[in-house]
């Protein structure tokens, strides 16, 4: 019998090495000799830890399962009885059921460790198509599927390899973004544990697509588990060759490692990132210099998000048009969106883009956790802007959200319920960036202190209109004057607290002339 | 980065030695030699910036720059055990500052403020080492503070 027990960080952070050791002692004290595969997680985090049981073909959940559930559901497993906890096939459940999971297609399903396991689930195909193109045409292939930076600057992916390809140079490089500081994201984190091999893949394809034969995944160290994943998968990576002087026996090489962050957000900033790989301060550089033209140690440097690059094997396997297909405008393939904060199914949702906010966060996500009305949601991260339940019709769609003063960004959505303070909110939004601005640019680093100040005056009813103006007028200066998206996107937050909940801001007025 | 809740070594200038000689053939080894140096220790001592500084050939005031400029690299040893807590965005929405001064007032410990951990949907989260925590409450958060000494 095989038993399914994700050990993503997700589901061991409630439990899940405890409850799979526990039912696999269990089972055998009942007779029943079970293999207990470690997988990713499928994403629906409200039932972590979620326990998977193969039957005829399809795979029984039962979740959230804690260690005091473990006889009863061992009981439940042997004699096939019922269970309060049992969800029945999880292929069926809505939640997954509703997505397109072209990226995520494996996560939750497949041994992260395994490679026999990832190619038995088309895993390696799109690097064996690659083998066979010539780099022009395998960036022909990631423009035409429309393919744009899921980091969140939505930069077309085709674009950049172009002109890392034609940079000539004695050496290239590809290096991945998996710096996922954003709160509310965890996308980056699910694929490196739960099929690392997906990124080595993707990292590989961009070398042969470029002529780089090096490559850097730079992980934040709050993921101690996605680092071990990455490590151990490029090592087998390796010793299969699919790594090494000649990857997939061709005669491209291509080899890399992983380089682990220090605490530094700010470092999830492209260039700020090179610096740091170079052992630097993870100073902010100007642009240009292009990172595609002279990126890490001077060199044309392909710099990705890690969902970006695991996008890339099903376009080189299925077709850039395939991909294409899915989505809406300029906003093509699917969105590995992540629902997270206070919401009833938080978890990763991969869907073509399209949906509104509103139905994510109501149907998909089922409204709050606590029950409680839903009064805001922040969408891609620390910088992005916080959208009222008025606004939910918003269709997922980097140009809409433009539109409406706010960004996608790495598609994290974080909800809060009517017991939020937005003023608090706005003045969180320019503490974080005062902790972690890398002090280069003064509207940043001054900006960010003075905004927070100018805040804490509003809260406290100090001449509030005044000081609205005058943190308006900040906000400006520091969208204009900043040398990267932490100084320029601060504002995002603040002003949208700003505009669609003035009364946070305005009833300290009325409070303090009381 | 901590594996676990690590006992860290007193520091030497042979210990520092071993550690940059076994990263310094890599192209900017700065911060693979001070994530070994604060994982065995538990901090940069400054005695070990110069050292490491003239074995890479750099200066001592780039690679001073370099340890104070990342939140991981510590100057001085952590005095109690650490309990790192997520205080982003996520966590807030569910909660964490109602259920922080409940760990905070356990002076055995020392929580310190981190922005996310990637568990955004099962938040209130927390790690210590790299063990990791989620759905904390009033009840669950204040064991962490025996975990932590543990």
């Amino acid at each position: 019998m095989k038993i399914f027990i994700p050990g993503d960080a997700g589901a061991v952070a409630v439990g899940a090495d405890k409850v799979a050791s526990e039912l696999a002692a269990e089972l055998a004290r009942r007779g029943t000799q079970a293999e207990v595969v470690r997988t990713g997680s499928r994403g629906m985090f409200w039932l972590e830890p979620l326990v998977e049981i193969e039957s005829e073909g399809r795979r029984i959940g039962f979740g959230p399962v804690t260690p005091g559930d473990v006889p009863a559901i061992a009981g439940a497993i042997v004699d096939g009885a019922g269970h309060p906890l049992a969800l029945g096939p999880v292929e069926e459940l809505p939640f997954l059921k509703a997505q397109t999971r072209l990226t995520f297609a494996r996560c939750g399903i497949t041994d992260p460790q395994s490679l026999a396991d990832y190619r038995a689930h088309g895993g390696l195909k799109g690097l064996e198509r690659a083998i066979g193109m010539t780099g022009a045409e395998i960036v022909e292939e990631v423009t035409a599927s429309g393919l744009r930076g899921r980091g969140g600057a939505g930069f077309p992916t085709g674009i950049k390899w172009k002109t890392v390809l034609e940079t000539v140079a004695d050496a290239k490089y590809i290096v991945c973004n998996a710096d996922e500081g954003d709160s509310g994201t965890f996308a980056d984190r699910m694929i490196m544990e739960g099929d690392p091999f997906v990124l080595i893949e993707g990292m590989a394809i961009a070398g042969i697509a470029v002529g780089a034969s090096y490559g850097y995944i730079y992980i934040r160290s709050e993921y101690p588990h996605a680092i071990k994943a990455m490590q151990r998968a490029i090592e087998a990576a390796r010793s299969e060759g699919i790594l090494g002087p000649r990857v997939g026996g061709s005669a491209h090489a291509f080899d890399m490692e992983v380089r682990v962050g220090a605490g530094a957000y700010v470092c999830g900033e492209e260039t700020s990132l090179l610096e740091s790989i170079e052992g630097k301060r993870g100073f902010v550089r100007a642009k240009p210099p292009l990172p595609a033209h002279k990126g890490l140690f001077g060199r044309p440097t392909v710099i990705n998000n890690v969902l970006s690059l695991a996008a890339v094997p099903f376009i080189l396997s299925e077709g850039g048009q395939t991909y294409a297909d899915f989505g809406m405008g300029r906003s093509r393939g699917t969105m590995p969106i992540q629902l997270a904060g206070n919401i009833k199914h938080g978890g990763l949702f991969e869907t073509p883009f399209g949906l509104t906010l509103g139905e994510l966060v109501q149907d998909i996500g089922g409204g709050t956790a606590s029950g409680r009305p839903v009064r805001a949601v922040q969408v891609g991260g620390p910088l992005g802007a916080y959208f009222p339940p008025s606004m939910f019709d918003l269709p997922f769609d980097y140009e809409a959200f433009a539109a409406a003063d706010g960004l996608i960004g790495h598609a994290g959505i974080v909800v809060f319920d009517d017991t939020v303070d937005m003023a608090e909110m706005a003045r969180f939004a320019m503490e974080f960036c005062e902790a972690e601005s890398c002090g280069k640019c003064t509207p940043c680093r001054l900006g960010s202190t003075r905004g927070k100040e100018v805040i804490e005056k509003i809260l406290a009813g100090d001449r509030v209109e005044a000081h609205i103006e005058l943190l308006e007028d900040l906000c400006n200066t520091m969208r204009l004057g900043s040398l990267c998206a932490l100084g320029g996107f601060t504002p995002y937050p603040v002003r949208s607290a700003l505009r669609h909940f003035p009364e946070d801001f305005r009833a300290r007025a009325v409070a303090a002339a009381e | 980065m901590n594996s676990t809740q690590s006992r860290p070594q007193a520091w030497s200038a042979e210990a520092v030695e071993a550690i940059v000689t076994k990263h310094k053939h890599r192209a900017g080894s700065a911060l693979p030699i001070l994530h070994d140096v604060q994982e065995a220790f538990g901090y940069v001592p400054s005695e070990a910036v110069p050292i490491i500084a003239a074995m890479l050939n750099i200066s001592r005031a780039d690679l001073y720059g370099t340890v104070s400029f990342y939140h991981d690299f510590k100057e001085k040893p952590a005095a109690r055990p650490v309990v790192k807590l997520c205080r982003a965005e996520a966590c807030q929405a569910r909660g964490v500052a109602s259920i922080a001064p409940l760990l905070e007032q356990d002076e055995r410990i020392e929580v310190e403020t981190v922005y996310c951990l990637g568990l955004c949907a099962s938040g209130p989260s927390a790690m210590i080492g790299d063990k990791v925590f989620a759905r904390l409450d009033e009840t669950t958060i204040v064991k962490l503070a025996d975990e932590a000494l543990a």
